[in-house]
């Protein structure tokens, strides 16, 4: 018995070492040493953003010897499952990236530490970002995140498919009756050819931006009640309704087998309203790479895209707030915007923007979407986005599937989504 | 071997009085079995039968999205359970899936039975044949299955169009969703259930076959009066787990009927298709509300402890054990 005891005393030591070593895992022993050598974490989930991230933390290093950036990479499919779990457990890494939906789930429950203190101390000017991305992340008067980069919506188009059906190119004069009437124009069915894919899965990219240009709103501006009684909202639905009913989009059922970017890809649709980062995937694509520009997206009551973009955020839990924070700061800097541009995303730096254009000239990038800026609406969130963000896609496939009367779907939406906003 | 083992000892240790060293000897023992099943009993406790304890105090509580301290709210997450009419849907749902899915089974004999035919050449590969699904991750067949599933440009309905049927589109049309979700399952756990099936088919003595021919019975007689009575045992085994499966069923309507770029919601064959498991997942990781996640788990386990037990029972009428 004496052997077992002294394997069991061997596995418990090994066990106890185990979890120091765990314990160590969060992190070098924080101190307040400015010149204590540290490695901070960067989790971010873009493979193709990845090398200029690298070059970003070598440059950074550079200037703060004693600092080292760790960058880790996690797919988009798993990136959030992943932090919420390393939240959970108060591991989550020293600096991240940060999304709309998520922002004020994680800057409310405390996983995010504020910046303001840290803001106003060094003077960073908050006005150097657009407008629209500073109100997307301010939660109670609070930031806990400097903008990286930000992306608008435009109306992407096939050139080919337009010359074939004899229509003028989409440009900003463009209204709703402009892009109905061109739409008509665009549809043969006999080629099995569509105007453009009413998406039902990218409200960012549809819903949201006819909501807007018909003058509705998705939730208050307090984050307290759904938009989407206003008749207003109802009209910027119908529009998508309205375009599967008069035949010049799929019906939901083909869209739900073969996805709208998928029919545009391939030449099925004519149009597809599509973000900024977009430009990746169409330059990469045989078939889009030779065919496709972007517009401004049609005006309905007034103009207006989505705006979203992403924030680097410290964790609360972090062992080094102060490295992590001057890391933020750099990367919201000129300098790293600068860098960023030339990765394919639209820094958020003001001022820096346009050399994202000029990548691609053929593609028309600076009307269609960095113009836009000043007529940009920010993402609509709430304290727990996505609890309503399900809510809109179940009240809404009835409507989108000629089932039910938009009018009352939508309706109905807002009392479920007013229930839901009521929990938060 | 113990007694022996134990009769050695108290040989051995003539000297000493009996009684202590026997006991001495058999808590030695009983130490020994107990470290060796220390891995997996430890195991069991911290992996399964905490989470199960943990899982169960969740369903009384509402817990914020990062866990922290949950508050006790007693019956609360059950009432809203039971007037969620959305619980009822994904419950039908999934005891639909699980009733079809049971077809699997005969299915899974028949195909045993032909191949465990005796002069079968290329046994072998028909066997890989059938297994490869099985190992191949689910989401990968869910993602070829949607291709094949195609409305407009699938294969399957490029064939029907051949001999003149226009096809539905199988993933999104409410009518054939759930069939279609049923057929990839009884694809994927067909090559399972074989294995299994086989190997009671070859423990069956062939002396029993050899006095059936004589007495003139044909392979049909053959089958039904002594492959599937003496087969009973393995196909009780395979039923109870094949309803275990289906009622737990999560990833065909995630990857199926939804897809990287878009909500399963967003299918109108969603209603139609939604699982338990489905709206589990959906309240727990999406909609941040893991407590009434945590009630739905615990209603999915008294179901599947209640129907368990049911077919337990039920076993003693038609199952035979040799």
């Amino acid at each position: 018995m004496a052997w077992i005891g002294r394997r069991a005393g061997a596995l418990l030591g090994v066990a106890a070492l185990m979890m120091a070593t765990a314990a160590c895992g969060g992190g070098d022993t924080g101190n307040d040493d400015p010149n204590a050598k540290v490695t901070l974490s960067y989790a971010v989930w873009d493979k193709n953003q990845v090398p200029a991230m690298q070059q970003l933390a070598t440059a950074f290093t550079a200037e703060n010897p004693n600092i080292t950036i760790d960058v880790q990479l996690t797919p988009w499919e798993t990136y959030w499952t992943k932090m919420k779990a390393a939240a959970t457990g108060g591991a989550a890494p020293d600096v991240f990236w940060m999304n709309g939906p998520n922002y004020q789930l994680y800057a409310t429950n405390g996983v995010l530490a504020p910046l303001d203190e840290k803001i106003a101390a060094d003077k960073v000017d908050l006005s150097s970002y657009p407008q629209a991305l500073i109100d997307l992340y301010t939660v109670e008067g609070k930031h806990y995140g400097l903008p990286k980069d930000f992306d608008t919506v435009g109306l992407w188009y096939n050139k080919e498919l337009f010359d074939a059906a004899g229509v003028g190119y989409p440009d900003a004069t463009w209204t709703w009756d402009t892009f109905k009437q061109a739409a008509a124009k665009l549809t043969d069915k006999s080629k099995g050819q569509y105007a453009i894919g009413a998406n039902l899965s990218s409200a960012q990219e549809y819903q949201y931006n006819t909501i807007f240009q018909a003058g509705g709103s998705v939730i208050s501006a307090d984050g307290k009640k759904a938009g989407y009684a206003d008749p207003a909202t109802i009209e910027g639905l119908k529009f998508w309704t309205d375009l599967i009913k008069d035949g010049y989009s799929p019906d939901l059922k083909t869209m739900t087998d073969t996805v709208p970017l998928n029919l545009f890809e391939s030449g099925k649709t004519a149009m597809y309203y599509g973000g900024s980062w977009n430009v990746a995937e169409f330059t990469a694509n045989e078939y889009t790479k030779t065919r496709v520009a972007a517009a401004p997206l049609p005006k309905g009551v007034k103009s207006a895209t989505v705006i979203h973009g992403l924030v680097n955020v410290v964790s609360a839990k972090s062992a080094h707030p102060d490295a992590a924070w001057k890391f933020v700061k750099f990367l919201g800097g000129r300098t790293a915007a600068e860098q960023l541009g030339k990765s394919g995303v639209i820094p958020a730096y003001n001022g820096t923007q346009a050399g994202w254009a000029a990548a691609h000239p053929e593609l028309n990038l600076q009307a269609a979407f960095l113009d836009q800026v000043p007529n940009a609406v920010a993402y609509p969130i709430s304290r727990n986005t996505a609890a309503w963000q399900e809510l809109e896609t179940t009240y809404l496939t009835p409507a989108w599937n000629q089932q039910k009367d938009v009018a009352a779907a939508a309706t109905e939406l807002a009392k479920a989504m007013d229930e839901s906003l009521a929990k938060e | 071997m113990s007694v022996s083992s134990q009769e050695a000892g108290a040989a051995v240790k003539a000297a000493a009085p009996a009684r202590t060293s026997k006991s001495k000897g058999r808590r030695a023992e009983a130490a020994w079995g107990y470290a060796l099943v220390a891995p997996t009993g430890i195991g069991l406790l911290v992996f399964y039968l905490w989470p199960v304890l943990q899982t169960a105090y969740l369903s009384f509580t509402k817990t914020g999205p990062f866990g922290g301290a949950a508050e006790w709210i007693g019956l609360e997450n059950y009432r809203e359970m039971f007037s969620d009419p959305e619980v009822g849907t994904a419950l039908l749902n999934t005891v639909e899936y699980t009733v079809l899915g049971l077809v699997g089974v005969p299915i899974a004999v028949v195909f045993a039975a032909l191949l465990s035919r005796p002069g079968l050449r290329g046994v072998a590969i028909y066997r890989t044949f059938f297994f490869l699904p099985v190992v191949t991750t689910p989401v990968a067949v869910a993602m070829i299955w949607k291709w094949l599933y195609n409305g407009d440009f699938g294969i399957i309905n490029y064939l029907l169009s051949l001999v003149g049927i226009e096809g539905p589109h199988w993933i999104a049309d409410p009518a054939t969703a759930l069939y279609a979700m049923v057929v990839v399952g009884i694809w994927m756990g067909l090559g399972y259930n074989l294995v299994i099936f086989i190997a009671g088919i070859q423990s069956i003595p062939k002396h029993y076959y050899e006095a059936a021919s004589l007495d003139g019975a044909g392979p049909i007689a053959q089958f039904f009066r002594i492959t599937v009575p003496l087969l009973s045992p393995t196909i009780f085994f395979i039923s109870v787990i094949s309803v275990i499966g289906s009622l737990q069923l999560f990833d065909l309507v995630y990857v199926l009927m939804g897809g990287s770029s878009q909500s399963s919601r967003a299918n109108p064959a969603f209603p139609s298709t939604e699982t338990i498991v489905y709206l589990f997942y959906a309240k727990a990781f999406q909609t941040n509300d893991k407590g009434y996640g945590a009630a739905i788990a615990m209603l999915l386990l008294v179901i599947i402890v209640v129907l368990t037990a049911v077919q337990f029972r039920l076993q003693k009428k038609w199952v035979t054990y040799a």
